[in-house]
């Protein structure tokens, strides 16, 4: 090893040890702040919701985008959520806070049917 | 249309009628007209003509001739919707219209079979009527499509198109001693489920025809099919069985759908069941897309879907198949496969 790699191996070393810290320490307050603000989607497309069961995590904010032609809705089967009818691209997103499964239809189309599992 | 599928509605035509027609000139009539259907009711027995835009003047000179009473079905005209294939689905319904009031024999009356709006937002039922109103009779009668339920559970609609209805948007009428049920089977869908049309309703209709004489000639007309076509798609009605099993003792009955913007028919009996074209867009037939959503076509195919061929070839007082079995002893049971099974 040259004395030139010593010297930079000397100061990157701590840097990169100060880093790996800086993303580690950021990952722990973020944790600790606000746990798993997670996001999932769910696409609509030729009247199916993809995936069909989608698994997340307590807290996670689920979004639904309708790609078809033609409008649909996302139900609970439960009545604990009801979106407006969402036309082409409209959006519908509902948090889930609570663990569970919650099955959903489509109320124009109720052939379609899906699930969030909520853990 | 592929002529594999042709070819099976042509097969099953013949299976249904026997009556010397020219099966594939009638099948390509059925094919590309699709503005609209006149039923015309002779003796109790409804006939249907399909109708195109530049049709000769000589395909209608018999329509109506020595009938009854004729009416019009129109379905599905989706207004709002402007997308491939049809950005403009209020020309194409004004097109139907036009049609109808250019008809030598004036229909009685109209009956729109559903979807009525694409969003049921109120400017384009405002849109519909101005269309409707252009139109040479003056009665029309409407059920709900599941397009027309969106956001307010159907109460707009019942406010514009279901006074004096019950519950949903049900009610019967009589003309000229035919007995015509309009049901509602697009409200309050289960999850996983298809068309409903629910107890309430079905008691009704039970009531409703109770007591009636079996040659009274029955129409019964809803939006999604009473007849299962498709389950994956939904293409049919959960409690339809026991709505049919209500109008068994009838002599002549005919159901009429929308909902699936392509026609289907078959015999059951003295059931005969049809489904309407769209005046808005074509969907595929069940199974041959991913999906029922609306069918794209180039644009220059679109006027060829909706029924604006020129057609030379009309059934002129002569049944349509799918009413054919009422005529005689009932319709063979191997008639009734073909459209639903293979298609």
């Amino acid at each position: 090893m040259s004395k030139n790699n010593i010297w930079i191996a000397s100061v990157a070393a701590p840097v990169m040890i100060m880093v790996l810290l800086l993303f580690a320490g950021s990952r722990n307050v973020k944790a600790a702040d606000q746990p798993a603000a997670a996001n999932a989607e769910v696409k609509i497309d030729n009247f199916v919701f993809g995936p069909q069961t989608i698994t997340v995590p307590a807290g996670t904010t689920v979004t639904w985008t309708n790609h078809d032609d033609i409008p649909h809705t996302v139900v609970s089967t439960d009545g604990i959520f009801k979106s407006k009818v969402r036309d082409t691209d409209e959006k519908f997103s509902y948090k889930f806070d609570k663990a569970g499964t919650y099955s959903y239809f489509c109320s124009v189309h109720p052939k379609m049917t899906g699930k969030v599992v909520v853990q | 249309m592929p002529d594999k599928k042709q070819d099976l509605i042509d097969q099953n035509l013949q299976d249904l009628n026997d009556d010397g027609v020219d099966r594939r000139g009638f099948l390509k009539c059925m094919a590309w007209a699709g503005t609209g259907l006149v039923w015309t009711m002779s003796g109790g027995i409804p006939v249907s003509q399909a109708f195109a835009k530049n049709s000769d003047k000589n395909d209608h000179k018999n329509a109506g001739k020595g009938a009854d009473f004729t009416f019009v079905q129109i379905s599905d005209s989706h207004i709002g919707f402007n997308k491939p294939a049809n950005p403009d689905v209020t020309a194409t319904l004004q097109t139907a219209i036009n049609k109808i009031n250019a008809m030598p024999h004036k229909p009685d009356f109209i009956i729109h079979t559903g979807d009525l709006s694409q969003l049921s937002k109120p400017g384009e039922f405002d849109t519909l009527d101005q269309v409707l109103k252009g139109a040479s009779a003056k009665q029309i009668y409407f059920v709900p499509g599941e397009h027309d339920m969106l956001s307010d559970n159907g109460e707009q609609f019942l406010q514009r198109y279901g006074k004096g209805t019950k519950g949903s948007g049900w009610y019967s009428f009589d003309q000229k001693g035919v007995h015509f049920v309009g049901l509602v089977n697009v409200a309050n869908l289960k999850a996983g489920g298809m068309g409903s049309l629910g107890h309430e309703q079905l008691e009704w209709l039970e009531d409703d025809l109770r007591g009636r004489s079996a040659s009274t000639p029955i129409v019964l007309f809803a939006h999604i099919p009473l007849w299962t076509i498709y389950p994956e798609w939904g293409w049919g009605t959960d409690d339809s069985e026991q709505a049919l099993s209500y109008v068994k003792r009838f002599g002549s009955v005919t159901v009429l759908n929308g909902h699936i913007h392509q026609i289907m028919q078959k015999v059951e009996g003295k059931v005969s069941f049809h489904t309407a074209m769209s005046t808005a867009f074509p969907q595929p037939a069940p199974g041959t897309a991913p999906s029922a959503g609306p069918m794209k076509v180039p644009a220059d195919q679109l006027q060829q879907v909706l029924g604006i061929t020129d057609v030379n070839y009309l059934v002129s007082g002569r049944s349509l198949a799918v009413v054919d079995s009422p005529l005689g002893a009932g319709a063979p049971a191997t008639a009734n496969a073909g459209a639903t099974g293979v298609m």
